[in-house]
């Protein structure tokens, strides 16, 4: 031992410093002494946003030597405050971890296994075969309409990706006339668009995550906030430490109820007749917010005397077609007015011709209102008094006039004393000095009537008046960075970007009659033509001209529904060739997983880019069907490639939170490999096809030759410039100056915006999204952090936050007010309302547009200015929500004769069979209600979580949870193993026996849910089956989004038959219930 | 009545301060039942975290710790046989001693090492000066011991320096009973129930034993006429070991469950029959017979094996029972503060 | 002397003694599991900062707590109890009454509790950084050692992996790393608390359940915090650690809880084993002796049989 040690031997330290007993400072080593935190050795601190959830917590990213070294909460961030959930703590081994895939695979059509490939060689062989396919399938007429698209190439995904990346994504397939684009906004909240929409004017969340502090009862139903969004829940928390109380409705007792004050547990599928069972109760009992009620909602307008109710119809509306199931708005009308909803008068017309097909009404239309409600054309008839038999409010009450607790208990199980301790707690915190506010997620919208649940509680927040004021309104809260982004940035099928509807085949072949038909007289959405033109000048800069109606028929026309659903039977038809997979994976995250991937394997050619091989990219080799031997790898012609993916910390863009709040996330490295941004892929794959087409004279290639697409590129990866990409969706006037306001909009074509509601993003040539002034150094709306859609409100319909005479409705709840002095409208937030309107501005008769809302009309998408109760239009299956019982239910509908939804889109198709319901023969086969939910350790379809050791750690298997009840009925063995059967499919998992699920009783009987978190599949670290093997392909009307909340199956203990044995299995279910392909396709 | 106004100022409580399930909550009007309310669970049917073990178990191999104990007690009594041996001039039983003692701290030296997950990094066994660290003082102990025991086992051997030899002779005898005692307290300073718990016994325990070893030893390796102090040694040793390990139960209550039950209690009811046939065949009888010596030596040297590596198991067991760590701490905490 | 010595053998009481020149206060955790929402992100995020491998993927069955309990590879821990008793007033699955179905209990649940009352108790444990710590007063190499702010850090580049401290923890906090040889537990970022941070699990806590700070300022609120619960109602609230007679001295990380400690699987009334050090030493002496005098006298009554 040399001295240099014997210098250093803590013994001498001992002896001579004051440490004696060698426990601290002389025990220290030379290693200790140098320790630093890699933070603080950081070459730099980068700006990001996590990639997960939409609560949109802000993120330090510290690099170190070119590699992202730590990722951790920015406590700047007014939302988020620095804290990160488990999802969010680990974006660090997400982006850096072995688990991602660098380099390009290819599976040649019929092989066994990948090949390597180099990028450049896939984009050119993706291009020509986007051309190929293109070409080969390109419709020029449909049932001799004008159409010019291709239904031979389809796009899902987009939540998980910037809104620049969405834009390109819809603006270049819009342009090669790919009309099946569609993302996960779908799937998770397509319906909050319609239900917001219709009700209040805009799709989105009415307010925003720190609000939730001022309210005084916060009613979470049909979310697991605490779970799913972590960071965000502690607004909940800041609102409990001020006293509000915290109800949770859910049927289970969740990380969130435990939190609560009261937990609720309900039927899945049930929400209708419980919020139904409020609106009578408040009705009822006269604890409605009258003044709000009459002033702000439409109560006090008639309906046409043609319009019958459920009540008189046995569960339908008026205006009902048996053949075609669906209803025509014309019996649901304003009196005195021509409604004329946002899917297009013509439409109606149109209906006798299509009606065999349903077509019309399978377009979705419904989401058109996610910013700017249906349109109305005259002044609507009124009665102040609302005793009118005919008026909103009359109707309303007659309507939900069996909704009674009792009736409430027998469908939902909740027991009258509870259900009146809810209602004792809503009312209570309700009024002029008191707001509730009502939470939700995807436990609402993921049902066969699931836009309806959402105006259901739109009507009661309505009649509560919570809308529009602190502490109250309706948070929708979603699951993906940008699921809002890809909704306003639409990679939908039927919207293009800021809710403009896609152009239907027959809804006018020209620019005005499309404009015609869908645009307003009255409201901000009287401007659409402004909207529409901007984005066309946009799209083709100067090729669109007044004189070519600005290339208006450019424009891919639809002709029914194409969304993601419809899609897979396209594929499955063998009339969809090419499909691209977007960072979402359908084989575990879609309804029916198993159709999913028979549809990708009757596929040309598939491109899936993610982080590592999901089982979307997988299925041909080990998925389900290889096992059971129903598919065999040989047979299989699907080409497949994939391309690795760059993170969010590897590219520039934006993502729109949860509360439309566009938050800029810096790149910190390069990605590595051939790992690239979708805004890089994108971008050069429409360059390449271009130069494919160039020299083309084929008409239907002007569209691509014509498009503009000359963003610029930096770095050695020629990476389009993401703010580039931003600076167009803002928009600019003729001069290139940005814009900095739709307001500032024209129909001349004298400006260019690629997505009206985004105008201002980018207002004086900054980056708005990227402000990141801390929150500390603002108060408490934070209004200099980041930008929210429109115009940087937080709190939409906030002039409701008023009297009718602008005074605040309380010193408690004050936000905006009429400053009469100033002649302007003021307050903490930015008013959702014209700033100069005086409260007691009256339009004339004769006005049109904006002036043509009085100075009491808060909600001004709409074209009345009210808050819809009463829905004369827009809403495909009803005007008012009604409790149907699920597509596959153990119960009767105690309230009307009919059972189901009645305008609810079926698939029958033999791999998506559905099961007798209530009293059917055979429903006792699946005695059992099953909800699929997910997890605070996984994240959706677990392409970013089961990757992840340290998250799948957390949940190391798929499992169901069961009640001590079920468990001995049915001799499950916590820990052990469950076979789950349903109509499609059967599934194993683990059994968790909990009493967090507890049985209900039912209608008299007891009924036992089983949880289902559906985050597994074969692939990655934790493993398990799909829940959506399960679950079967049934829609709502209105927003195509699946039924996975609430289906009926069966439970037995032990592990499922394996190979060829698990579809015996499932068919001899399907046999001992007698399902036929008419099983539960009756009306 | 909720604090919810809006206002500008960062008055409001932190989120940290909510309260779930408070008065003025929604309760109030719940009708609380009497019973299941507070279901108070006996200590009888402890209550513990799904029944898993609060400590962890010692992460020691028992053919490395307990045969520790079992070759650091042989050598340490061993030595001191040795020197008294030396100084009454019983060249045969003194010769036995010592190399008894070089051969078991050799191999308590490599066992020592060989349980280490650094084994390279031995020597920081000598970074600090720790009083508070029985493994501390051991090592710096065992310095000093194990030269001495090497150098007498040499020169008995060698025959050379007998000088040096009749110090390095002495000077193992005088630290021979720590390196055999301080054993007791290197296992009792831990949380683990059964060897804290006992931490007065131990020592005498191990001391016992260690000469029941260190005579057994020198009933084998030397002749009847020499013999004498060693099969006194077992007799002594015996008395102790039963002596200690009676009190010791006695004394454990309900923690005292694994001396007498499962593996452990295997190994220490053998452990007491073999030191018992060692005292009365070698102690007693082993003065006739060379043969009987020689089995009595034996017995004595595998009754103090036993004895060591039942400890060492018993320990184990508590600590891998949450019940050895809550039920004497419930107790402790549920006895009226006097 | 005697109490010099007694010193030397037990533990001392940071931050005062230790030897730095300007020891700064004594930091520790505060972990209110009254307002834990069982995310986790504690356990992520001091995995990703410390670089801390992954700890088995096994579904355990209890609850969501797949973890299991801290270890070398686990420091920040989430446990999970499903109760068959109230929560003070909080009304869990309410209107669900016995049905009087077949039904069975689990571990952690009482017999006889109705269906109906129910709470689910989450809390994240951490090592407790003791004033008397018993890992750090058994270790033979001074690896453990008392750092500047009062905490208990393990040298990563001393320990040579004689695993005493393992079972000289009364929490059963510290282990070895089977692949590594040597024990990792908490540092509580002592590299992070060294650039004026905070530790990375308090940092993430969505619900500040995890508070870290000056341990006085920490003792100050939770004593308010306790006084807040109990006169709500939740007179199940209690502190864990928090009390400085206590047999370690008091913890650096303390705890409130909402039932006995050993519900959570921490010991109710933990003690620092080498409290009793001095007296072992004492029996380890006079044991010393009697060998010596033992071994003796077999020498006195001259030779023959």
């Amino acid at each position: 031992m040399d001295s240099s040690w014997l210098a250093r031997w803590p013994v001498l330290r001992q002896v001579t410093g004051t440490d004696r007993p060698g426990k601290a400072a002389a025990a220290k080593s030379r290693r200790s002494g140098e320790l630093r935190a890699r933070t603080a050795t950081a070459d730099r601190v980068v700006k990001s946003i996590c990639p997960y959830c939409a609560v949109g917590c802000a993120q330090n990213v510290f690099v170190k030597d070119e590699e992202v070294v730590q990722i951790e909460g920015d406590p700047d961030s007014p939302i988020s405050r620095g804290r990160l959930c488990p999802k969010g703590s680990a974006t660090l081994q997400l982006t850096t971890g072995p688990s991602r895939r660098h380099g390009v695979l290819y599976r040649p059509p019929h092989g066994a296994d990948w090949q390597e490939l180099d990028l450049d060689t896939a984009m050119n062989m993706i291009a020509d075969r986007i051309v190929a396919t293109r070409r080969a399938t390109w419709q020029e007429e449909h049932q001799g309409n004008r159409v010019n698209r291709t239904m031979g190439i389809a796009s899902l995904g987009g939540a998980t990706l910037d809104n620049e990346e969405n834009y390109l994504i819809k603006k270049l397939f819009t342009a090669l006339g790919v009309v099946q684009v569609e993302n996960q906004a779908r799937v998770c909240h397509s319906s909050t668009v319609v239900g917001l929409g219709t009700s209040f004017g805009r799709g989105g969340a009415t307010t925003f995550l720190q609000d939730l502090q001022h309210s005084d009862c916060i009613v979470i139903e049909g979310s697991n906030f605490a779970e799913c969004h972590p960071v965000g829940f502690q607004w909940v928390m800041a609102a409990k430490a001020r006293g509000a109380t915290v109800i949770h409705v859910d049927p289970r007792f969740t990380r969130t109820s435990a939190l609560a004050d009261l937990h609720v547990p309900i039927r899945a599928g049930t929400d209708i007749a419980f919020l139904g069972g409020i609106i009578n109760h408040v009705l009822n009992e006269d604890k409605y917010f009258h003044d709000y009620v009459l002033h702000y909602t439409n109560a006090a307008t008639i309906i046409t005397e043609d319009y019958a109710d459920t009540e008189d119809l046995d569960g339908l509306f008026s205006g009902f077609d048996e053949d075609s199931r669906h209803y025509s708005f014309d019996y649901w009308q304003y009196e005195g007015t021509v409604v004329a909803p946002a899917s297009g008068q013509r439409d109606q017309e149109h209906d006798e011709r299509v009606s065999r097909s349903g077509n019309v009404h399978r377009t979705a239309r419904g989401e058109a209102h996610g910013s700017g409600g249906a349109a109305v054309e005259g002044t609507p008839e009124r009665d102040e008094t609302l005793r009118h038999p005919r008026c909103v409010f009359q109707i309303l009450k007659r309507h939900y006039a069996r909704y009674t607790p009792e009736m409430v208990e027998r469908i939902c199980g909740i027991t009258p004393e509870v259900f009146a301790e809810v209602c004792r707690h809503l009312t209570e915190n309700s009024g002029p000095d008191r707001t509730s506010e009502f939470v939700y997620a995807v436990g609402w919208t993921q049902h066969t009537v699931g836009s309806q649940y959402i105006r259901a509680a739109s009507i009661l927040q309505l009649l509560l008046g919570n809308i529009g004021r602190p502490g109250g309104g309706i948070q929708a809260l979603r699951g993906h960075a940008s699921i809002q982004g890809s909704s306003d940035i639409p990679t939908l099928f039927n919207l293009l970007p800021g809710y403009i509807p896609m152009p239907y085949a027959h809804s006018g072949q020209t620019l005005t009659e499309f404009v015609e038909a869908d645009s307003a007289g009255k409201g901000f959405w009287s401007n659409m033509d402004a909207y529409l033109v901007s984005l066309l000048k946009a799209w083709w800069g100067p090729a669109a001209t007044p004189g070519n109606d600005f290339c208006f028929d450019y424009l891919p026309k639809i002709t029914g529904s194409h969304s993601a659903y419809d899609t897979v039977l396209e594929q499955i038809a063998g009339n969809c060739a090419g499909y691209f997979l977007l960072g979402e994976n359908p084989a575990v995250g879609s309804a029916n997983a198993k159709l999913q991937r028979l549809g990708m394997a009757n596929l040309d050619w598939l491109v899936v880019r993610d982080f590592s091989l999901i089982e979307s990219a997988t299925w041909w080799q080990d998925g389900p069907e290889i096992q059971t031997g129903e598919l065999r790898t040989e047979d299989i012609g699907t080409e497949v490639f994939f391309l690795p993916a760059a993170a969010h910390t590897e590219k520039s863009g934006s993502f729109t939170n949860t509360n439309r709040m566009l938050q800029w996330h810096h790149q910190a490295v390069q990605p590595a490999g051939d790992a690239r941004s979708d805004l890089w892929f994108m971008y050069h794959l429409g360059r390449l096809v271009r130069e494919r087409l160039a020299g083309s004279d084929d008409p239907h290639d002007r569209p691509i030759i014509d498009l503009t697409w000359d963003y610029p590129t930096e770095g050695r990866l020629d990476e389009p410039v993401a703010e580039a990409v931003l600076a167009e969706i803002n928009g600019w006037d003729h001069t290139g100056t940005p814009l900095s306001a739709y307001t500032e909009l024209k129909a001349d074509g004298s400006t260019s915006c690629g997505c009206w509601i985004y105008c201002g993003v980018y207002a004086d040539g900054v980056n708005q999204a990227a402000r990141r002034k801390p929150a500390r150094e603002q108060d408490w709306v934070a209004a200099e952090w980041a930008w929210s859609w429109p115009a940087n409100r937080r709190i939409l319909y906030n002039r409701a936050s008023a009297r009718p005479d602008g005074t605040p409705w309380s010193e408690r709840k004050k936000l905006v007010w009429w400053d009469a002095e100033q002649g302007k409208w003021t307050g903490y937030d930015v008013p959702d309302f014209e700033p100069d309107k005086s409260p007691d501005y009256r339009p004339s008769d004769d006005a049109r547009g904006v002036a043509a809302l009085s100075g009491v009309d808060p909600f001004i998408m709409q074209a009345d200015g009210k808050g819809w109760l009463f829905a004369p239009a827009g809403v495909l299956d009803g005007p008012l929500p009604t409790h149907y019982e699920p597509q596959d239910s153990p119960f009767p509908n105690p309230l009307y004769g009919q059972q189901r939804n009645p305008s609810r889109l079926l698939f029958p198709h033999e791999h998506n069979r559905y099961q007798p319901s209530g009293s059917e023969p055979g429903a006792d086969v699946y005695p059992f209600v099953v909800t699929t939910y997910r997890l605070t350790e996984h994240f959706t379809a677990g392409g970013m979580s089961r990757w992840s050791p340290y998250l799948s750690e957390l949940q190391p298997e798929a499992f169901c949870e069961v009640s001590p009840e079920l468990a001995a009925e049915r001799g499950l063995v916590n820990g052990d193993w469950a076979t789950i059967v349903t109509a499609r499919n059967a599934i194993e998992v683990r059994v968790l026996v909990t009493d967090r699920v507890a049985p209900l009783r039912v209608a008299e009987r007891v009924v036992h849910q089983i949880g289902l978190p559906y985050h597994w599949g074969p692939n990655g670290i934790s493993t398990g089956d799909a829940a959506n093997e399960l679950s079967s392909i049934v829609l709502d009307p209105n927003a195509h989004i699946q039924e996975v909340k609430a289906f009926s199956a069966d439970i037995r203990a032990g592990r499922r038959p394996r190979g060829p044995d698990l579809p015996a299995l499932v068919e001899r279910y399907r046999r001992r219930a007698g399902i036929t392909e008419h099983t539960g396709t009756q009306r | 009545m909720s604090d919810t106004d809006v206002r500008h100022d960062d008055t409001a409580p932190p989120g940290r301060d909510a309260v779930t399930g408070g008065r003025n909550g929604t309760g109030g009007r719940r009708r609380r039942r009497g019973r299941g309310e507070q279901p108070m669970v006996p200590d009888a049917e402890f209550r513990s975290y799904y029944g898993r073990p609060i400590l962890h178990k010692p992460t020691w191999a028992a053919a490395d710790i307990a045969g520790y104990l079992v070759l650091g007690g042989l050598a340490g009594a061993s030595s001191v046989l040795a020197a008294a041996a030396e100084l009454t001039d019983r060249p045969a039983l003194a010769r036995t001693g010592k190399l008894g003692a070089a051969v078991a701290i050799g191999g308590s030296l490599y066992a020592l090492i060989h349980d280490l997950g650094r084994p390279a990094r031995f020597v920081n066994m000598l970074r600090v000066v720790k009083p508070s660290s029985p493994m501390n003082v051991g090592s710096w102990l065992l310095a000093g011991y194990g030269p001495q025991v090497a150098v007498a086992a040499a020169t008995a051997v060698s025959g050379r320096l007998p000088r040096l030899g009749r110090v390095a002779t002495l000077g193992a005898g005088l630290t021979g009973p720590a390196v055999a005692a301080y054993t007791g307290v290197l296992i009792a300073d831990t949380a683990v129930p059964v060897w804290h718990d006992a931490y007065r016994e131990l020592p005498f325990l191990f001391v016992g034993s260690a000469a029941g070893a260190a005579g057994g030893l020198g009933l084998i390796g030397t002749p009847l006429s020499q013999a004498a102090p060693a099969r006194r040694a077992v007799l002594f040793g015996a008395a102790l070991d039963i002596v200690a390990t009676k009190r010791m139960h006695d004394r454990l209550g309900m923690v005292a469950e694994p001396l007498h039950t499962g593996t452990s209690g295997r190994l220490l009811r053998a452990a007491q029959a073999l030191t018992v046939t060692g005292a009365v065949v070698g102690g007693l009888l082993g003065g006739r017979s060379r043969v009987a010596a020689v089995v009595g030596g034996l017995a004595a040297l595998a009754g103090s094996a036993c004895t060591r590596f039942g400890i060492f198991q018993a320990g184990i067991t508590s600590a891998e029972d949450p019940k050895y760590t809550v039920v004497p701490q419930r107790a402790r905490l549920d006895e009226p503060a006097r | 002397m005697s109490s010099n010595l007694s010193d030397l053998l037990s533990g001392d009481d940071p931050p005062g003694a230790g030897g730095y020149p300007d020891p700064a206060p004594r930091f520790g955790f505060f972990t209110d599991t009254s307002v834990c929402i069982g995310c986790k992100a504690c356990e992520v995020a001091c995995k990703e900062w410390n670089h801390v491998p992954d700890d088995g993927l096994d579904f355990t069955g209890m609850s969501y707590d797949n973890t299991g309990g801290l270890g070398a590879d686990t420091w920040r821990h989430v446990a999970f109890i499903e109760q068959r008793k109230p929560l003070g007033d909080q009304r869990a699955n309410a209107g669900v009454v016995d049905l009087g179905l077949p039904s069975f209990t689990k571990p952690g649940q009482a017999e006889d509790a109705e269906r109906g009352e129910f709470r689910w108790l989450m809390s994240s444990d951490v090592c407790k950084h003791c004033t008397h710590a018993a890992c750090l007063d058994v270790c033979p190499t001074g690896a453990l050692f008392r750092t500047e702010f009062g905490t208990v850090v393990v040298q990563e580049d001393v320990c040579n992996g004689c695993g005493y401290c393992v079972p000289a923890c009364p929490y059963g906090v510290i282990d070895q790393r089977k692949d590594d040889g040597r024990v990792w537990k908490c540092t509580l970022c002592y590299d992070r608390v060294g650039e004026g941070m905070t530790p990375a699990c308090a940092q993430a806590c969505p619900t500040e359940s995890i508070q870290f700070g000056d341990l006085d300022e920490l003792r100050e609120r939770a004593d308010q915090r306790l006084a807040q619960l109990h006169e709500r109602g939740i007179t199940d609230a209690r502190l864990y650690g928090r009390d400085e007679d206590d047999g370690v001295g008091g913890a650096g990380a303390f705890f409130l809880l909402l039932d006995e400690p050993e519900v959570y699987g921490l010991p109710p009334d933990p003690v620092v084993t080498t409290r009793d050090l001095p007296s072992m030493w004492r029996h380890a002496g006079a044991a010393a002796l009697t060998l010596v005098a033992g071994l003796a006298i077999g020498f006195l009554g001259g030779r023959g049989r």
